[in-house]
């Protein structure tokens, strides 16, 4: 596979009360073309502005710091002029929001909102462009799209909003589609219906998807790799099955613990205990130390490192890190 | 008049003291006060300073010295102010025009009786121009002021009324908040001045007749919103009393929007007193009436500036100053509700 | 929407009444008619006199209730001051002036067209100017040049109106010449070089708070998840602006627009008064320094009517702007 995204060193900074708070701090992975790459983590951890940055549209006052850099197909976003990375908006990637009760424009019809995401990149007739967007509203599963067309936001369900978010994300064929929680403000019928959509439009299309969720019921049903985010850090990355299955962080496995499906009948849930911090009282050393099982003395002092369990498969643990050594020799 | 004036600085210093007590009780509030004190600290330096002229101009009695060569035994039988007392405005006099620090009348070339002490000049009579415009704060207190007093417990109870019992209070309240907002307010108050007759009193429940409306119109709606609210529902399911409700839950929820109002209101009322000035049914003393007397003299040849310059850098600087403390206030206390003021 | 626009209209006429109930409290019982002639004909004169100038001006009937009449006639409540003045505000009878006894409906017509040429101007320039300028500044928001240009509205509201005028005329007028200072001509060829200055001050005037105003709502807007939608699409900053905010700015724009409408009427009422133009500003003025109770009364109502017109035009308005109201 070949190479699609490749994001390293990225950093998100705000202004605080004291000094600019880095709340996306050093994240770099990359994403083959056609997979389902998923940023999982809880909220206020920095996926959402993770996925913002990819695209260039961190709300101000925030800033992608200098040293960052985004890569799409061998082109590096951090360098385009505004006006190029404008085209690569809705062309190359594209975006599915978390509510698509505020994310479309009220007062006007939702139709012609498609139609301008594909007139902005495209000359074509408004004729033609009306007929494709009734094509991309049947493809997407809206039913009588010749009358949809005309309709306007509130009078359609949540679940029809979040297919025309999509008929308009994938209008233009984009090489990566991000999805941000997209099933997350959703019935939970209509959640299986929208998961259904997206991994049938991403296995005809070829799209990659860097799916950006908290659901791990989510991640199972769509995602090929995973990316754990806690506190603005990567904090552990591999296939589906060994984060789900065989998860070596201890964040990662409290998560897992916490689902009520996967607990036996009866038992008590396990939780982690704790708040996630906000940005500015973020701890050195592990972000993730004060609320940890396992912490070690270290993990209050130093940063862990990203460590390389197999070929897929890398955790930052120093408890994992400790017990490797031990059984090493 | 020498207790009504001494009363009321009691009263509003007693007001004030309260105020900053529950201030610093609550600690949402004690949080937003210092907020708003780091945002804005020359702005709130210069009102003290307003206020304080204005307070030195209220505490008045009646005896004591008018003053070597004045000469004035009427003086000497009326309230004084501190500010009276310390200017002796009845032997800083000149006979007519002078401009700031000059040595001789600016018409007559007559030398002056205190050569390079009048700091702003004189106007048409002698009077000092500096000690004219230092009163003229009081006044500008006193209808911001008084009119709040007003204004705040009328639209509190109308408001409150309607937001919370609804039905037919609320029709009732509605259908009097439209018919008084139907009527465009600098309209229907030149009526109201020209039916109470003229002076500060009726100026004063003039303008707080024409302005309880946009109060009491937002204290309704988010009266309206905090009903419905789930700790008032509880309260209600627990048997609480209506009275006991409004009194614990609505009205603290209240206090952001009457205080920011109380703000805007101050600087709309002064701005409007100015054009009552003009139209001859103002203030005595406000600097409304200064500029208005000043206007003509404006176009005289040499321009006496002076007396219109003090008075409008005078209202210019206490409604900045007012206007810069109510916008800090509103993204302080509440960014959202308030943007239609 | 037709029963909406009917109800409306009802409420609105409901409204009506209740102003004309307010005015006939103002006007016949805190100051009553006894008050209005004294201050009309002179303390001094004869009571005949003072009689004869009450009745000359339909003043000399009960306020309420005419005792003259049987308790079960209808005109003992209709032959009262205040059916008569229900009656006339409503038929648009306005009557005779209390100070000098012209036509007031006569003045009226007079009056109305130097204050249109005077207010329009200022009304639609004052518009075009600050949305234009508020749309620039949102540009820039989160600068420094949008800080200081909130700063140089709070300070422009601080500005009083009757400054604007003074220093406006003296800058303009006097020292620059460019325009006269002050006056007035029917003739069309010649009237703008007289309404140009009071235009260009009243403009100036308005600037500082809906600028204010408008940067706020377009502000809000920016904020909004359809705004990043749109961003995320590859829309670009002047269409953003122009297609999405400033379409759905539109609704609390519509409202603060005609809310500014009845003061097309009486806001000139200083300037015009400055500039010696023979508006409905002016003739208010001189209602106030003549004592003239019936001219201002008048005033009021009709100030009221435009105020009430223009309020259910927006309200109308915004059911077809809005889909949200409109389509329900």
């Amino acid at each position: 596979m070949a190479e699609l995204l490749q994001v390293s060193n990225l950093s998100v900074t705000f202004p605080g009360s004291s000094g600019r708070v880095t709340v996306v701090d050093d994240i770099s992975f990359t994403m083959q073309a056609g997979e389902v790459l998923s940023l999982v983590g809880e909220s206020g951890c920095g996926k959402s502005l993770t996925a913002l940055a990819i695209m260039r549209l961190v709300p101000k006052p925030g800033r992608i710091e200098t040293a960052s850099r985004i890569r799409l197909e061998g082109q590096e976003l951090m360098d385009l002029a505004v006006p190029d990375m404008r085209r690569v908006r809705g062309e190359q990637i594209a975006m599915i929001f978390q509510e698509p009760m505020s994310a479309l424009n009220p007062v006007q019809a939702v139709g012609p909102q498609v139609v301008e995401a594909l007139r902005l990149h495209e000359r074509i007739t408004s004729r033609e462009a009306r007929a494709r967007v009734e094509e991309l509203f049947e493809r997407v599963g809206i039913p009588d799209p010749r009358k949809r067309f005309e309709s306007y936001p509130h009078q359609l369900s949540g679940g029809l909003k979040q297919r025309v978010m999509i008929a308009m994300a994938v209008s233009m064929r984009p090489r990566l589609l991000i999805a941000d929680e997209p099933t997350t403000a959703l019935d939970v019928t209509v959640q299986a219906q929208i998961i259904e959509l997206l991994r049938e439009l991403q296995s005809t299309l070829g799209t990659s998807v860097l799916l950006i969720t908290h659901d791990l019921g989510v991640v199972n049903e769509l995602a090929d790799r995973v990316l754990m985010m806690y506190a603005g850090r990567t904090i552990e990355a591999g296939l589906r099955e060994q984060i789900l299955s065989r998860p070596r962080h201890p964040y990662t496995h409290g998560l897992l613990r916490s689902i009520p499906a996967r607990a036996a009948r009866g038992q008590r849930l396990a939780e982690i205990s704790g708040v996630v911090p906000s940005p500015e009282h973020w701890p050195s050393g592990c972000r993730f130390a004060p609320r940890c099982s396992e912490r070690l003395e270290v993990c209050t002092k130093q940063v862990p490192e990203s460590l390389e369990l197999d070929a897929t498969h890398s955790v930052c643990c120093h408890a994992v890190a400790a017990s490797l050594a031990e059984g090493a020799p | 008049m020498v207790w009504l004036s001494n009363g009321a600085v009691v009263v509003v210093l007693a007001l004030a003291s309260l105020a900053g007590i529950a201030v610093r009780r609550n600690p949402l509030w004690h949080d937003a006060m210092r907020r708003l004190a780091r945002r804005r600290p020359i702005t709130l330096m210069a009102l003290s300073v307003f206020g304080l002229i204005a307070l030195l101009d209220s505490v008045c009695w009646v005896g004591g010295e008018t003053g070597p060569g004045s000469g004035d035994a009427v003086a000497a039988y009326e309230a004084r102010s501190l500010l009276d007392r310390w200017f002796e405005p009845e032997s800083f006099r000149e006979r007519s025009y002078s401009a700031p620090f000059a040595a001789e009348e600016f018409y007559g070339a007559a030398p002056l009786e205190h050569p390079g002490e009048h700091w702003l000049g004189t106007d048409v009579l002698g009077r000092d121009v500096f000690f004219l415009t230092l009163k003229g704060f009081r006044v500008a207190l006193l209808i911001g002021g008084f009119t709040s007093l007003i204004v705040i417990p009328i639209a509190l109870a109308f408001g409150i009324a309607a937001g919370y019992f609804g039905g037919r209070v609320d029709d009732a309240v509605f259908f009097l908040i439209s018919t008084l907002a139907s009527i465009p307010s600098l309209l229907l108050l030149i009526a109201l001045i020209m039916v109470l007759g003229r002076g500060t009193t009726q100026v004063c429940i003039a303008l707080g007749i024409t302005s309880w409306v946009s109060l009491a119109r937002l204290v309704r709606a988010e009266t309206f919103r905090l009903r419905e609210l789930d700790y008032v529902e509880a309260a209600r399911a627990l048997g609480v009393s209506e009275f006991q409700i409004i009194l614990r839950h609505i009205l603290p929820n209240l206090a952001h929007l009457v205080v920011i109002t109380f703000v805007l209101l101050f600087s709309s009322m002064v701005l409007a007193e100015t054009i009552l000035a003009y139209l001859g049914v103002g203030v005595d003393g406000s600097w409304g009436q200064m500029i208005d007397r000043a206007k003509d003299e404006f176009s005289r040849d040499p321009v006496v500036w002076w007396n219109l310059s003090a008075a409008s850098a005078a209202l210019f600087a206490l409604l900045l100053s007012v206007n810069l403390l109510g916008d800090a206030l509103r993204d302080v206390l509440d960014p959202r509700t308030l943007r239609e003021l | 929407m037709w029963a909406y626009v009917v109800r409306r209209l009802l409420y609105g006429f409901i409204t009506v009444l209740g102003v004309l109930f307010l005015l006939f409290l103002l006007f016949f019982t805190v100051a009553n008619p006894e008050d209005i002639a004294r201050k009309a004909v002179g303390e001094k004169a004869s009571p005949e006199v003072y009689a004869q100038w009450l009745e000359n001006h339909g003043y000399d009937r009960p306020l309420f209730v005419n005792p003259e009449y049987p308790t079960s006639s209808l005109a003992r409540y209709t032959d009262t001051l205040l059916a008569s003045h229900y009656h006339d505000m409503l038929t648009f009878d306005f009557g005779r002036s209390d100070a000098d006894d012209t036509p007031i409906s006569a003045r009226l017509r007079e009056g109305a067209l130097p204050s249109l040429l005077l207010t329009f101007p200022v009304f639609l320039g004052g518009l075009l100017f600050s949305i234009a300028l508020s749309l620039l500044i949102a540009l820039f928001r989160d600068t420094y040049i949008d800080r200081m240009a909130v700063v140089l509205c709070v300070a422009a509201m601080s500005i009083a109106t009757l400054l604007y005028i003074i220093f406006g005329q003296f800058l303009i007028g006097k020292v620059l010449r460019w325009f006269p200072i002050s006056g007035f001509s029917g003739d069309p060829a010649v009237v703008w070089r007289f309404l140009a200055l009071p235009v260009m001050i009243g403009i100036l005037a308005s600037l500082g708070p809906d600028i204010r105003f408008y940067r706020t709502i377009f502000l809000e807007e920016a904020h909004r998840d359809y705004v990043r939608t749109a961003r995320a699409k590859g829309c670009g900053e002047g269409s953003l602006m122009a297609n999405h905010i400033l379409r759905n700015a539109m609704l609390p724009i519509l409202t603060r627009v005609v809310t500014t409408i009845p003061f097309l009427f009486v806001g000139s009422l200083l300037s015009e008064n400055f500039f010696g133009i023979p508006g409905l500003g002016a003739l208010t003025v001189e209602a106030i320094n003549g004592n003239d109770f019936s001219t201002l009364r008048t005033m009021v109502y009709i100030g009221a009517l435009l105020f009430i017109g223009a309020q259910i035009l927006t309200d109308v308005t915004y059911t077809i702007a809005d889909p949200r109201v409109r389509l329900g």
